[in-house]
This record gives C-alpha cells, structure tokens and sequence, in this order.
C-alpha cells in the first residue's frame, strides 16, 4: 500500500521538476560595453576617476581608500568574523568598471538605448514615464553607471535632488565633498575601502527643508556583464523636518562565476527629518548545487544627526549567493529612532548573515529591531546584531525580536545578538524564538483544502507580516511574491 | 455516503484502529462514544489523513472513493472536513485570509471561480452571525488568543464556510461550560441538512441532547463494540464504559 509519504513525495518530485528554473531574471542583456581590463591598482582608479570627469579632492580620497584597502589586504585583515564561507576572491580578476557604451549624450529618455529600455522593461521596471507606477521615480544603473532617472523635472520643482551619483559630483559638489564618507568612512571595513576606491556610480538624493518628497524614490541595479564586480555608492541627506521614502532593487544574470557586489549606503538625516529606506534583494543565488551567485558585501549606515529624526530600514533579503549587511543607524540627535525590519530567506546552498547596529548616542534616542531569517534547503541564515548605548544616552530604549523559521532538516539559524550598555537608565528589550514549519499547522491547512505549498507560503508570509507592513504597498505585494517564487519547489 | 472497511491503523508501530466498519447515509448523524485511549480522535484524524498515523489495512468510501489514497487536502476538497479537538494557531495569518484559501481551494476542485475578498467577507459575516462569533475574530489571526469557546466555535465557522458533505467533528464539547455547548450544538443543527452527514465524537452524552443522533457506537480499544440508538448513550451516562471492557 502506497503510504501517504510515498504519494507526497511523488508530488513534490513533479513540483520541483517543474519549478526547477525559478529565478527568473537570469538573462543577459547583448549590449557593446566600455570597460576597464580586470584588476586592481592605482592606474585602474585613475582610470576611472578621468573616465567621470572627477575632481582632483575626489581622486585622492579615492587613493588613500586604496590604500588603505591594500594594506589591510596585504595584512590579510579580512573580516573573518561573519558566519559565512567562500573561497578567496582573486581581486585582481574582477572588472571594476563597465558601461553600456553610449551612443551619443543622453537629453532626454528618447535617446536611451532601446535595448536597455527593453532590459528594463522585462524586469517590470517600465522608464517610459507613461508606463510607471505613479509616484514613483526611478534611477537604473547598469552595470557601473547610471542610465536614467526618471521624474527629475518634477522633483526639481520642490527642490528635491534626485539623479546619479556621477552627476552630483559635477553640479552639488559641495553636498557631496561634505557627505561623503561621513556616515562610512572609507577605512570602516574592507568592503567599503575596496567600494571607496572604485565605486563607479550610484544614486544620489537631497531632500530640502521642510519637503515631503512627493514620489517613491526608486534604484534598480542590474548587473550585467561578465566578471564585473558592482560598486556603487547611494548617497540620502534629509535636511531639516524633511521626509523620503526610498526603495533599492537588484537583479543579475545567471552565470557559473560568483559576482561581487560591494555596495555602500549613507543617509543622513537632519533636525526632525525621517528617511524610509527599503530594499528588496533578488540578486542571482546560484543553481542548485550552489554554483555562482553574487556576493553580495554591502555596507549601509545612516545618521540620524539632528533631534528628533528617524531613520527607518526594510530589507527583504531573497537573493544573492552570500549576503553580508547590517544597515545601522547612529543615533546621535537627541530623541531620535532608529529602526530596522528584515526578513532574510536562504534556500539552496544560499548563506546570510544580516543584522543591525544601533548605537544611541542621544537623550531618549529609540530603536527597534526585527529581523526574520528563513531557511530552506541547505541554507544558513545568521541574525548579528548589536545595540550599543554610550553613557550620554539617557533614557534610550530598545526592542530587538529576532525569530528563525526553519523548512526541512538540512538548513541552519544562528543569531548572535550582542548588547553593550554604558548607561544604566536605558531600557533594553530582547525576544527571539526558533521554529519549524509545525507539521499540525499544515495539517490544519490541508484539512482545509489547502495545498502544502500554498500552506507553506500562507505560514510563511504570516512569519514575515511586521516587516512586509513597513513596505509600501506596491512592493509588499512585490515582496510576498517573490518570497513564494524564491520558496518554490523548496518546501514539503 | 461514508463506508468505511475493517479499517486497521497504527502510529510509531502502535496499533490503535483494530478494524472499523461503519456506514453512515447522507442526512445521518452518527454518535461516537468511548473511554480516553480508545481510538476515537486516531479515527476522525487517520480519516482526514494526518500523516502521523499509518493505515495498516482497510478503505474509507466517501461516495464511492477511497479517502486513504488521497492527500489530506485532496480529502477535504472532496467534501471531507474535521472539526479539530485542539485547533492550531497560525501566527500572522488572519483567520478570514485562511479562510478564504480554503474556500478558494475547494471552489477550484469543483471548477467554480474564485470568490473575490469583498465577497468573501460578505459570505464570512452572514456566517460568524449564525455561530454567534464577535465579528471581529475574523480579523484576528488564525485561533490567536482565542478562548476555549472560540475555537470551538471557530470550527463550526469554518464548517459553515466550506459546506462539507461529511463532518467529523472530534469533541467539539470538550473544555466547554454548558452555555457553550448549547451555542455549538445551535451551529452543528443549523448546518445539518438531507445531504451531508456528521460524525460527532464525544465522551459525554450531553451534547447529544441537543444534536440528537441517529446512531450510537461505542468505540473500545480500537472495535466498535456496540451501535444503538440514542439510548445507548444515557446506558453508558449512567453506567460507565466498563461492561464494554
């Protein structure tokens, strides 16, 4: 007698056959690019910074990254401390720069490549602005540099800045020279020397006084060619009682080489602004047995400078081969918030280990933390975090709730929470709990006619509910679709 | 309706079922009495599949097809449904969002569309209203900081929704005061029509002064020792289980 095992089993064999290709942003775009030869050295940064027309402040600070990196590389002071493991990148084989070659200069979106428009639009990232989901504004990046932001005009009106980090270096140097590195110093950790050294663009945005910007802002980052690593640099100033919401997105091919992406964020917020930071993560993970994937090194701080500002974190975490991110907030104006909701899913060979780092600086400064790991397959998923309160902060408060959902028996969740209290007037919270899909609550759900992968993903997406509710609307719907296609053919 | 044959199973190797035979006609309302450890919760959940439990022998006829080759949600979709003793919480999932993917489910078995949210919650308040719910439990996550009570009646909500042509309803009295037996057995009557058939699993003959059955069994160790009508159930009030030992 075929037992109910057997009949299960059989099922899911066909499911998984035929969800065996679930990632599906994997192709390549053909386009003629302009890039650097692989490797690493002073030239290659030159190289760049002439390529961008940068000035000379801007290439040395380039310069000292480097070498600062260098050394740190020659020493081998690597950060070894993360729970993750993957072969030594060759450095020297990566591609730090590569552009679609333009074919004149861009006036207007009419000019842009139809071919990367056509990329764009096959993400569900429609540039025309006709086509876009309303109130959102977009800058892509390909590869190493921008190739449109859309809505520009509009936002000027109000006096918000929005456009490629490339262009803000030319017209608001001043904003930049001020900012950058000033949340995430060049020599905060490998990553971010290596990304200070090279990074080729990225998105850079300004909200003035007293404006409620209008739109979503919105980067897509897709990498494309071969061999090329991802730098880019994304740049937030929220002045005074501003407010901005602001998404990231990210796809790439499939292909058998890991990628690496070495990503920095830093945002800024002035006297009773709030920046609303959301990410949803889709790089390529690798196939099956684990080959490939991006790398995906990334290294995001804001700073919450003046009183009463906020500065609040979303991630959805699906993608990438190994993630390695802990978007942080220092709270350093009286009465700020920090917060940070997460929900990170492995499957398959996939690693993560993603946290956050609060540190109260302020009076009454608030912060909360809620991170989510799933694993699947034989994925690892590590929580690390740390909330550190220094003696100045008085009356500071902080909830953490860090839960892991486990599918199957070959996966891993970890978390390494840490504390650091120089203040006793502090109040510090700290919930976590480690579960498995309950096989009575997907009886529960069969007996009610409910398959087990619709049960799956129904328990799941309950799971995950705090944190797809900080999304906005159209990217939770996003969120919690991308969770089921990542979860298919991983669960029963 | 519901034949079920020399039905054998166990768990963990244990033999718990040693042979059931039971036939139950639509519109019939069948009683299930027995001491604990006799077999009756092993009953109503190796009928609606819980992969704990391995069937060791025997079949269960709903309408003609075998229940035990099927999936647990492929039994429910053909019109099976199990009022749980100790039903499950479900974090984060809203009880009308559950719902409705049960309903929705079931709907495509039977190649009708799917019913919409706004629908839906028009459907799920006519129904709460029936069982005496708050409203506002079906905005509340999946039996979440319910009351005993609630979940109780919570069950029949969900069998009002989904409309089963069999319900196996496992204790639905237990842990209730008699206030709540009362409301539950108003929901269970209400339900019953010509056409469906309920299988109520009790230790006490209580309820059944308010579902009146067609038939009584006595389940022991894993036998059907004895059917009757409503009369064997004050015997057994009256006199315990142990002549049937």
């Amino acid at each position: 007698m075929e037992t109910l095992e057997e009949i299960r089993r059989a099922g899911n064999t066909e499911l998984k056959a035929a969800a065996k290709e679930t990632y599906k942003y994997g192709w390549v775009t053909d386009i003629e690019s302009d890039s650097a030869p692989p490797g690493l050295n002073e030239e290659i940064i030159h190289w760049i910074s002439a390529k961008k027309k940068e000035p000379e402040w801007l290439l040395e600070w380039r310069l000292k990254a480097f070498e600062y990196w260098k050394s740190l590389l020659e020493k081998e002071q690597l950060p070894e401390w993360a729970n993750i493991h993957y072969p030594p990148i060759d450095y020297q084989k990566i591609i730090y720069y590569s552009a679609p070659k333009p074919k004149k200069q861009l006036e207007s979106l009419d000019e842009v490549d139809p071919d990367l428009l056509a990329t764009y639009e096959k993400l569900g990232i429609p540039l025309q602005e006709q086509k876009q989901l309303a109130g959102v504004a977009v800058d892509a990046i390909f590869d190493s540099v921008s190739v449109i932001t859309t809505f520009k005009e509009e936002l000027g009106k109000r006096g918000v800045i929005f456009c490629s980090f490339s262009e803000a270096v030319q017209n608001y140097p001043e904003l930049i020279k001020q900012y950058l590195g000033s949340v995430v110093p060049y020599s905060d950790n490998f990553y971010a020397a290596l990304n200070s050294a090279v990074f080729s663009d990225g998105s850079f945005c300004y909200v003035p006084k007293g404006v409620r910007c209008p739109y979503e802002l919105t980067t897509y980052f897709r990498i494309n060619a071969a061999n090329t690593g991802q730098f880019e640099r994304t740049l937030i100033i929220a002045d005074e009682s501003a407010y901005v919401s602001y998404l990231e997105g990210c796809s790439a091919p499939m292909r058998d080489e890991n990628q690496l992406h070495a990503a920095i964020v830093e945002l800024v917020t002035l006297d009773n602004a709030e920046i609303k930071y959301s990410t949803i993560q889709n790089w390529y993970p690798g196939d099956e047995n684990g080959k490939g994937g991006i790398y995906n090194f990334v290294t995001k701080r804001g700073k919450c400078e003046g009183k009463n500002s906020k500065i609040s974190w979303t991630q959805v975490e699906t993608g990438a081969a190994i993630t390695w991110k802990y978007p942080s907030v220092i709270l350093q104006g009286d009465s700020s918030i920090g917060e940070f909701y997460s929900v990170a899913l492995t499957k398959g060979y996939q690693q993560a280990d993603t946290g956050s780092k609060m540190t109260h600086i302020g009076k009454n400064t608030r912060s909360t933390i809620i991170s989510k790991t799933i694993s699947a397959g034989h994925g690892q998923g590590t929580y690390r975090g740390l909330v550190k309160v220094m003696p100045k902060a008085e009356n500071s408060w902080n909830f953490t709730q860090c839960d892991s959902l486990l599918i199957g028996d070959q996966c891993g969740a970890h978390t390494a929470p840490y504390v650091e209290v120089r203040n006793n007037s502090s109040h510090l919270e700290h919930e976590a709990f480690t579960s498995r899909v309950d096989e009575d609550q997907l009886f529960y759900c069969n007996q009610r006619g409910i398959s087990t992968e619709d049960a799956h993903s129904l328990i799941i997406n309950g799971f995950c509910k705090e944190v797809f509710k900080q999304l906005p609307f159209e990217f939770a719907v996003e969120a919690t679709r991308l969770l089921e296609v990542n979860l298919e053919g991983s669960v029963g | 309706m519901l034949e079920i044959r020399n039905l054998h199973a166990a768990v963990n190797g244990l033999e718990i079922l040693k042979g059931i035979d039971l036939k139950v006609g639509p519109g019939e309302v069948h009683a299930i009495m027995g001491p604990n450890g006799s077999g009756k919760s092993t009953m109503a959940h190796v009928l609606a599949g819980k992969p704990t439990y391995s069937v060791t022998s025997g079949e269960a006829l709903l309408d003609g097809e075998n229940l035990l080759d099927m999936l647990p949600e492929f039994r429910a979709r053909s019109g099976l449904f199990l009022s749980f003793q100790h039903p499950t919480e479900i974090p984060g999932v809203k009880l009308n969002q559950f719902l409705r993917a049960g309903l929705n489910a079931l709907r495509k078995t039977r190649n009708e569309e799917e019913i919409d949210v706004l629908s839906f919650n028009k459907l799920l308040k006519s129904k709460v209203a029936m069982v005496g719910l708050d409203p506002d439990l079906a905005k509340r996550n999946v039996n979440e900081g319910f009351s005993g009570g609630e979940r109780k009646r919570n069950e029949i909500l969900q069998m009002a929704v989904l409309e089963p042509k069999l319900a196996v309803l496992d204790e639905p009295d237990s842990g209730l005061d008699i206030d709540a037996v009362r409301s539950v057995s108003e929901g269970i009557n209400r339900l019953r029509t010509s056409s469906n058939s309920t299988i109520l699993i009790t230790h006490y003959q209580r309820i059944l002064d308010y579902v009146v059955p067609d038939v009584v069994h006595v389940l022991v160790g894993g036998r059907i020792v004895k059917s009757g009508d409503k009369l064997l159930a004050m015997e057994i009030e009256a006199n315990g289980y142990d002549k049937f030992e």
